[in-house]
């Protein structure tokens, strides 16, 4: 006998949730409780009064399962309302990542050049290295942090992916 | 506004809230709470002798009057041990609310004596949970505790306060708990989508009303609704294990329970059906056994007030959001508006019948030993004028017991289904004869399940509590067995209940008594004799050693592959079906 894997699509969900304590647990473990996957996670509280949190969670999985984390986030009591941004349309994802390089000569200059075609800036300089900062799609940092491996990638932060839907509506 | 300690304000809330009934065991950590207990005798609390036993003691409370239990242990060693019950009360929706000690605020993460991550370990086995850091906030915590326990789906709240909460003071009257609850779940049914449920009524030919616990949760009014439905349909009905009682067993339009051990008729109607309705239950995997066969060819609605339970397995036509009794009152309404007059389903109620002539339940005649189909079939002939609540452990007792155990009326079967807890009987007995003083209480037992929490004799005892258990004794782990015997060629492997306790004198130690009953002529004189004793009761009944619960859908079989007799076991199963539970 052996397991079975199932085809998965991404979806971005935003979900509003009380800014209490332990929520992130309650959420995360939710997740591993029940099997399905973080591909990452954002939270930070938005609301004047510091009551309301908003937490990005990229994630994967056959459509029924994709359904299932919805209905589940929606049940826990901290919940106030889940959004699949995926599901619901066009919607801008971003995410920003610090990625330090470091070397002389000919890399040193790539590195420069591939930076300004990503309209990477440049938060940090020594004569061997550079922290750049990035913001874009995932898959557009993906590519830039792909590019730096070949010139002299260090390190790499990114902040997981954060997004919002197009037009006038909330979530 | 006086001040009150975080104790006082415990109590005071719970009174607030109606709270009568405390299950509960003392520890370091909720000392200052059993002190302030000490002053209100309104509030009855029963030591019981196993923190387990507590959680499941105040499931019985919970599902025999409907009201939810209501659990007091210690930090550490008392929560953990609450840990099943909790988890029990959540797979089984049963409104509970478990207050545990912690230690004081200053000390919690620094591994102090008796800590424990209560409100980690419980994050995921309860509905919510809760840490409490003021006494100010302790009433307005416990009154949503209670909200969201009752309301919605029910389920288990765990509040985690530490010890310096408890005696530290704060502001307090009564009714300055929650206003305006965060949590409201739907409990009407979108009209729209009752109207499509009424259309699908309206066009079926072969429908089949699945019932399930939510029946029962949504109250007593719920199961009349569901008889007044049923007989504008004239549709057959079955039930899972947690809906047993919902509908009358008396009923000619009663099949019996449906799933893993559900009877032939019930079975082949879901799997034959052109309309499933699904009212309060969640298409689980005892039920529906092989998905992508479960009634191939049914349009299916589900009423469920879990929007995740849509879905989640079996894929429906029609969910319906609300409470199963209020929609259900919407669906009659709507159907009555329609004029509706059910065809007599004479094709479809003819088909019931042939499969029915199975007579799936029968069971060998033995004359020497006795057959526990027999004896639960007795014992039910015995009592059930007198409308007795029967709780059970685990294994294949229980299973015969929800076979040949009739129930007319909700409330009165209580036993652990999907987390399927050896030991939850006892303690669940205890809870509901305290719900319900003066009713007749069994617990149908197994000798391997009974030991798991054989301390509570005790608790039976100190209360004065007439409960009477039936040991349906087989010496075997008999449900382990019969799989061993499906699945591994009757490889035995540790099933077999070695140096078991003289149960008679074990009862008797304790202040029971104690009757054995071990030959098929002395069985209905030994079940009258236990209902006539005052007090507890422990019956060891012994039953035939090897006989095994049928109808079976074996894990990962459809449910036209049924089990029906012992000459259908072939003794081997393909890895695939092994590694199902
Ligand atoms: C706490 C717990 N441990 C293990 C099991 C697995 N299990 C299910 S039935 C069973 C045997 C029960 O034996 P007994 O109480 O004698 O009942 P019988 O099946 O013989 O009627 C076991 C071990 C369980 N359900 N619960
Ligand atoms: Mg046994």
């Amino acid at each position: 006998m052996h397991i079975k894997e199932e085809q998965v699509e991404r979806h971005v969900l935003a979900v509003l949730v009380d800014n209490e304590a332990g929520i992130l647990a309650r959420i995360a473990g939710m997740f591993t409780a029940r099997g399905y996957n973080i591909e990452s996670l954002t939270v930070a509280d938005i609301s004047a009064d510091h009551a309301i949190s908003r937490i990005t969670i990229a994630t994967n999985g056959p459509p029924y399962v994709i359904e299932q984390i919805i209905a589940q986030l929606d049940r826990l009591v901290p919940v106030h309302s889940v959004r699949d941004l995926t599901e619901a349309g066009p919607h801008v994802q971003r995410e920003l990542a610090l990625v330090k390089v470091a070397g002389k000569g000919e890399n040193r200059i790539e590195a420069m050049r591939l930076a300004d075609v990503y309209r990477a800036r440049v938060v940090d300089a020594t004569t061997e290295s550079f922290v750049f900062e990035i913001t874009g799609a995932p898959e557009k940092i993906q590519t830039f942090v792909g590019l730096m491996r070949e010139v002299g990638l260090v390190e790499v932060g990114r902040t997981g992916v954060v997004a919002i839907g197009r037009g006038p509506d909330s979530a | 506004m006086a001040e009150k300690s975080g104790a006082e304000i415990l109590v005071q809330t719970l009174l607030d809230l109606g709270v009568d009934t405390v299950f509960g065991y003392p520890g370091g950590a909720v000392l200052p709470i059993y002190d302030a207990l000490y002053d209100h005798p309104k509030i009855k609390h029963i030591l019981v002798r196993h923190e387990q036993a507590a959680t499941h003691a105040a499931e019985g409370y919970a599902r025999s009057t409907g009201k939810p239990g209501v659990v007091l242990v210690t930090s550490g060693p008392g929560a953990t041990n609450a840990v099943t019950g909790i988890t029990d009360a959540l797979m089984d929706s049963i409104p509970m609310v478990v207050i545990t000690g912690q230690v004081a605020t200053n000390l919690i993460g620094s591994d102090a004596f008796q800590e424990a991550d209560t409100v980690g370990i419980t994050r995921h086995c309860t509905k919510h949970n809760y840490l409490v850091k003021q006494p100010s906030e302790l009433a307005g915590v416990l009154t949503e505790a209670f909200h969201i326990a009752t309301q919605g789906r029910p389920g288990p709240v765990v509040v985690d306060i530490p010890k310096n909460v408890q005696v530290a003071a704060a502001e307090f009257s009564s009714h300055n708990g929650l206003k305006n609850s965060r949590y409201q779940p739907q409990v009407d049914g979108d009209f729209k989508a009752i109207n499509e449920a009424a259309e699908m009524i309206m066009q079926a030919k072969a429908p089949i009303l699945y019932t399930g616990g939510g029946i029962i949760n949504s109250g007593p009014k719920a199961s009349e609704t569901l008889c007044q439905l049923a007989e504008l349909l004239g549709a057959p009905v079955t039930s899972t294990l947690m809906g047993l009682g919902a509908f009358p067993a008396s009923s000619d339009q009663w099949l019996g329970m449906l799933g893993m051990h559900g009877t032939y008729e019930a079975n082949m109607a879901m799997n034959r059906a052109d309309l499933v309705v699904c009212l309060g239950a969640r298409f689980d995997d005892r039920i529906t056994g092989r998905l992508d066969a479960f009634s191939p060819n049914s349009k299916k609605i589900h009423v469920d007030i879990d929007r995740s339970s849509v879905n989640k397995t079996v894929r429906v036509d029609l969910p319906v959001i609300g409470d199963v009794g209020r929609v259900m009152e919407q669906l009659l309404a709507v159907l009555k508006g329609r004029k509706f007059n059910a065809p007599d389903y004479e094709e479809w109620w003819s088909r019931i019948k042939g499969w029915r002539a199975t007579d799936c339940l029968a069971f060998p005649e033995n004359k020497t030993e006795i057959m526990p189909q027999l004896a639960i079939r007795k014992l039910w002939e015995a009592t059930h004028e007198r409308d007795p609540i029967i709780t059970t452990e685990v294994g294949q007792h229980q299973m015969w017991a929800a076979q040949h155990f009739d129930f007319e009326k909700p409330n009165k079967w209580l036993t652990s289904g999907g987390l399927g807890t050896m030991g939850y009987g006892l303690p669940a007995a205890i809870g509901a004869q305290l719900g319900d003083p003066d009713a007749l209480v069994i617990d149908i037992a197994g000798e391997a399940s009974i030991q798991m929490n054989i301390q509570e004799l005790a608790t039976a005892s100190q209360y004065r509590l007439p409960v009477k258990i039936f040991i349906v004794n087989n010496e075997y782990m008999g449900m382990v067995r019969q799989w061993q015997e499906l699945t591994y060629e009757s490889r035995y492997s540790n099933s077999y209940s070695d140096s078991l306790p003289d149960f008679i004198k074990l009862a008797e130690s304790y202040g029971w008594t104690g009757i054995l009953i071990d030959d098929p002529a002395d069985l209905e004189a030994g079940i009258a004799k236990m209902i006539e004793t005052d007090g507890p009761v422990l019956v060891d009944c012994r039953v035939a050693k090897l006989a095994n619960c049928f109808p079976m859908i074996p894990s990962g079989a459809a449910h036209t592959e049924m089990l029906l007799t012992p000459e259908d076991v072939k003794g081997t199963m393909d890895d695939n079906a092994k590694a199902l539970v």
